[in-house]
């Protein structure tokens, strides 16, 4: 993997505004590909502006403003022909509730490859099974791909839309809060699917459980109001914070 | 733990995991594809064109009536609209209130279309108000639900009548027990419309309480309750005062229904233009009125455009109340989302 | 004092319980008792011929085909016209102050009377575009006369914003989510509204057809002067060269409740007459019974299914 520590995203004094409240202030930071890159900090805080930043799924229920930059592999993604269409493919999005569509599992999968032209029967089989596989749901689906996606557990529909994000083969896949409506072990399966995937993609994962951040991700940035406080490996964030608020946080002095 | 167990094993082993990109790749962000723009264009193009067209249409109706309409003030001084004068027995001469638009000197007093609407309208908003109301109470408060999931169908299956049926129904039966009753002098009358009329209303009214009772917050009655009042008391002190606004624009709904209702009132209350202010009198409505002379007249005549300067007044009265009652409804959903 | 209390609370509520029943009564009275006058009259015969003899005897065939085809042609113009519509406005156009203020005169213009669509279809349908094609085409009094087309084209206007209104309602029972997920997997605008949000908000769009076809049938004042007539000796139709009957738009036409209208105040002979007329009520109301009952399964199906997911 040459591209191991590229900057596969680079976010560059980014202030966003929902209306005329700020979300962001000049935010920025790199953020490499092929490992995961986990942000925290407490509700509000901004984490999950800065994820809808970079997919721009954020404008289509609000109405937004924004100064600064976002680079995918170098490229402004806010420039104005921008076509987000492309933009999305290349950047996946998993979402706070698991948001199936009510149609079967298979139809789920395949919605994506379908919308981008993909219909030879052979290539939507293949992408089916490797999707399913590197979700860790296919030994659970198999047998009932035509069944509902709806009759899914909620852990089981979380995979499945990461399955979904997956079959589009994005370069990105940004993660908003995964598992905030799942139990432990349906949290465990996500991990483990994080943990699968990290050397194939560049992750980006918003949480608000700091355990989850140890565990899955190589780099977390902590948010407060807005504002990046401290972004580093994640071991140093956990271990010898620099800012006295992020030990504040971490230590569980507030949030 | 064994499920667990037995997943960490399948991730272990998958058979082909590997980015083979399955979608073809490597499009700069800025491009798109040729299907995608023109597709994308064209539908939003079409759609758009059809939007407009529902858009101008609407406002065709507006532009197209109220032009027919003022047309009759180019010709008709407006006083004419409210009476003129006429000769009477003994040949003196007064100021009378006549709409008698096909004659040898035509006149055009209002007066008796608009007192004959409001005969049937205010008796009809009166009536229905109070068993509109009555019945949403009850629909929202105090039926089981297996009473509700029977009369809530039932209540939107007299909404759906056809006005015509009720018009007929008013016409051959209503008509003969109001006479019984109250030994009227004519058998068709403003009451008779306006108990027709009421049928039409009542579920309008009825299905807009309901919903403006149910929307009240749970949390309110739990309060009440938890203060010790009885079920009439949490209803009439907590509930009713927060859905009012909710009952008023129902009501004031239900009103422009009855002054724009047509057939009902074409049928059952005997088409008289007459100035009077007995209910039992035979009168005719502004609808009515366009409905039966409409086919009477020449087209581009002055009498077909006074039938539009009715038409205008009609719209912009139930155009008016329709507005307000939107504007309660509005203002009680602000109110309770706070 | 808490004996006055309750006594108080069960008179109110008696109050309220007795005004639900007296709305119950009057609909069954209605229902039972048009299908009681009606019921005898209704035969094979009567839904399948025509008047006779000056209209005292025969069937209402040609009023039931005439309603059939007029709010078929209504349904054909208002459907695609209202969904596409109701579509723009609601994923198209946004939230802006215009976009609102055109939301609210279509609101509005649901309320506004049925006999002032019957004053624009005549003005604007019949004399304006009618005449004005006739001068065009040099047809002299071809299209600016009342027909089928026009009163279609009337009733059309007529159920056009409860077409808008229902579909925009539909439409808008879509999660946010799913339009998210669809624009996040790269979806363009139209993509997502094609796979995602009309096949959800499909039966809600059905509903709001079936009860937009239920209300153009029960409608009689605004085809009083667009195209209804009180008797027909032959269907609209026409011969589409010499062989393929097809339906004549440009014909006048019968229909269920202008044949009620007319019967119940224009007839002079009433013993003869008045079982056509129970007949013909109860046929309409029929009609329009199913169209609704439908449209409530319908939407009771639509709301279950929203609640699961």
């Amino acid at each position: 993997m040459t591209s191991q520590n590229a900057k596969k995203i680079e976010v560059k004094d980014l202030n966003y505004f929902y209306g005329n409240e700020q979300a962001l202030f000049d935010v920025s930071m790199k953020i490499a590909d092929k490992m995961v890159t986990a942000i925290i900090g407490p509700s509000g805080c901004g984490k999950s502006t800065l994820i809808k930043s970079i997919n721009r799924i954020g404008e289509i229920s609000s109405e937004i403003k924004i100064r600064g930059d976002v680079l995918l592999d170098g490229e402004n993604i806010y420039s104005k022909s921008v076509n987000l269409v492309e933009l999305r493919r290349r950047v996946g999005m998993v979402f706070q509730k698991p948001n199936p569509f009510p149609k079967s599992i298979l139809e789920n999968v395949l919605f994506g490859p379908k919308l981008h032209g993909v219909s030879s029967r052979g290539r939507l089989e293949e992408i089916t099974e490797t999707s399913l596989h590197k979700a860790a749901l296919w030994n659970e689906v198999k047998d009932k791909l035509n069944k509902s996606a709806m009759e899914l557990s909620g852990g089981q529909q979380q995979r499945l839309c990461i399955a979904r994000a997956l079959a589009v083969d994005p370069e990105v896949l940004l993660m908003d809060e995964p598992c905030s409506a799942l139990d432990p072990i349906g949290t465990a399966h996500i991990e483990d699917t994080i943990e699968n995937l990290k050397n194939q993609y560049c992750i980006v994962i918003v949480t608000h459980n700091m355990q989850q951040a140890a565990r899955v991700s190589q780099k977390t940035a902590f948010f407060m109001r807005g504002k990046i406080v401290e972004y580093d490996k994640t071991e140093n964030i956990f271990t010898k914070p620099k800012e006295k608020l992020t030990e504040d946080y971490i230590t569980g002095r507030f949030g | 733990m064994e499920q667990l167990a037995q997943k960490s094993f399948s991730l272990k082993s998958p058979p082909h995991i590997g980015s083979s990109p399955h979608v073809k790749n490597g499009h700069d962000l800025k491009h798109y594809s040729f299907k995608q723009k023109l597709w994308e264009g064209l539908i939003h193009f079409f759609l758009a064109c059809n939007g407009y067209l529902a858009i101008v249409l609407i406002a065709l109706i507006f532009l197209f009536l109220f032009k027919e309409g003022l047309q009759a003030l180019q010709t008709i001084n407006p006083l004419q609209f409210i009476g003129s004068k006429t000769l009477d027995f003994e040949g003196r001469e007064i100021f009378s209130f006549i709409w008698q638009p096909v004659s040898s000197t035509p006149k055009y007093s209002l007066l008796p279309l608009l007192t004959g609407s409001f005969l049937v309208a205010l008796p009809a908003t009166l009536i229905s108000t109070f068993l509109g109301i009555g019945c949403g109470i009850y629909l929202a408060e105090l039926a089981s639900p297996r009473v509700r999931n029977f009369l809530k169908p039932t209540i939107e299956i007299l909404a759906g009548v056809p006005t015509v049926v009720i018009g007929f129904l008013a016409l051959s039966v209503i008509a003969t027990f109001v006479q019984n009753q109250f030994h009227t002098e004519f058998r068709l009358n403003a009451f008779v419309g306006a108990l027709g009329v009421s049928l039409v209303i009542i579920p309008v009214i009825a299905s807009m309480t309901e919903d403006a009772l149910r929307a009240v917050p749970s949390e309110l009655r739990e309060a009440s309750y938890g203060l010790g009042a009885t079920r009439w008391e949490t209803l009439s002190k907590v509930i009713l005062p927060a859905g009012i606004s909710g009952i008023s624009a129902s009501v004031l709904l239900g009103m422009g229904r009855a002054l724009g209702e047509t057939m009902i009132v074409l049928m059952a209350t005997g088409n008289a233009a007459v100035f009077t202010y007995n209910i039992f009198s035979s009168v005719r409505t502004m609808t009515a009125t366009i409905a039966s002379e409409l086919g009477a007249v020449a087209h581009g005549s002055e009498a077909y455009h006074v039938l539009f300067f009715v038409g205008c007044i009609l719209f912009t009265f139930t155009f008016f109340i329709n507005l307000f009652s939107e504007i309660v409804v509005e203002r009680m959903r602000r109110k309770l989302k706070l | 004092m808490n004996l006055w209390r309750k006594i108080l609370g069960h008179f109110f509520e008696g109050v309220c319980r007795g005004c639900a029943f007296v709305v119950l009564f009057a609909v069954i009275f209605i229902l039972v008792f048009i299908t009681k006058q009606g019921i005898s009259t209704i035969s094979w015969n009567f839904l399948s011929t025509a008047p006779s003899h000056g209209m005292t005897s025969g069937g209402i065939f040609p009023a039931i085909f005439g309603t059939i085809v007029i709010t078929l042609l209504m349904i054909l113009m208002a459907l695609p016209l209202g969904v596409s519509a109701a579509i723009y406005l609601n994923e198209y156009a946004g939230n802006r102050k215009g976009a609102r203020i055109i939301r609210a005169s279509i609101n509005n213009l649901a309320g506004v009377p049925s006999i002032v669509f019957g004053l624009f279809g005549l003005g604007f349908f019949i004399l304006f575009v009618g005449r004005k094609l006739d001068q065009v085409l040099q047809t002299g009094l071809l299209f600016g006369q009342p027909a089928l087309l026009w009163a279609a084209a009337t009733l059309a206007v007529l159920v056009l914003p409860v077409i808008i209104v229902s579909t925009e309602e539909a439409l808008k029972s879509v999660p946010l989510s799913h339009r998210e997920a669809a624009y996040g997997l790269g979806a363009t605008r139209w993509q997502m509204i094609r796979r995602v949000v009309l096949p959800q908000s499909l039966p809600g769009i059905l509903t709001g057809a079936i009860l937009s076809i239920s209300r153009g049938a029960g409608e009689t004042a605004p085809i009083l002067f667009t195209g209804a007539a009180y008797f027909l000796p032959k269907l609209p139709l026409v011969k589409l060269w010499g062989i393929l009957p097809m339906i004549n738009p440009l014909d006048q036409f019968m229909e269920l409740a202008y044949h009620i209208f007319i019967m119940a105040t224009q007839s002079t002979n009433v013993a003869l007459t008045r079982p056509i007329q129970y007949g013909t009520a109860l046929v309409l109301l029929a009609i329009t019974f199913l169209l609704n009952f439908s449209a409530i399964l319908l939407r009771i199906r639509f709301r279950k299914k929203l609640r699961r997911g």
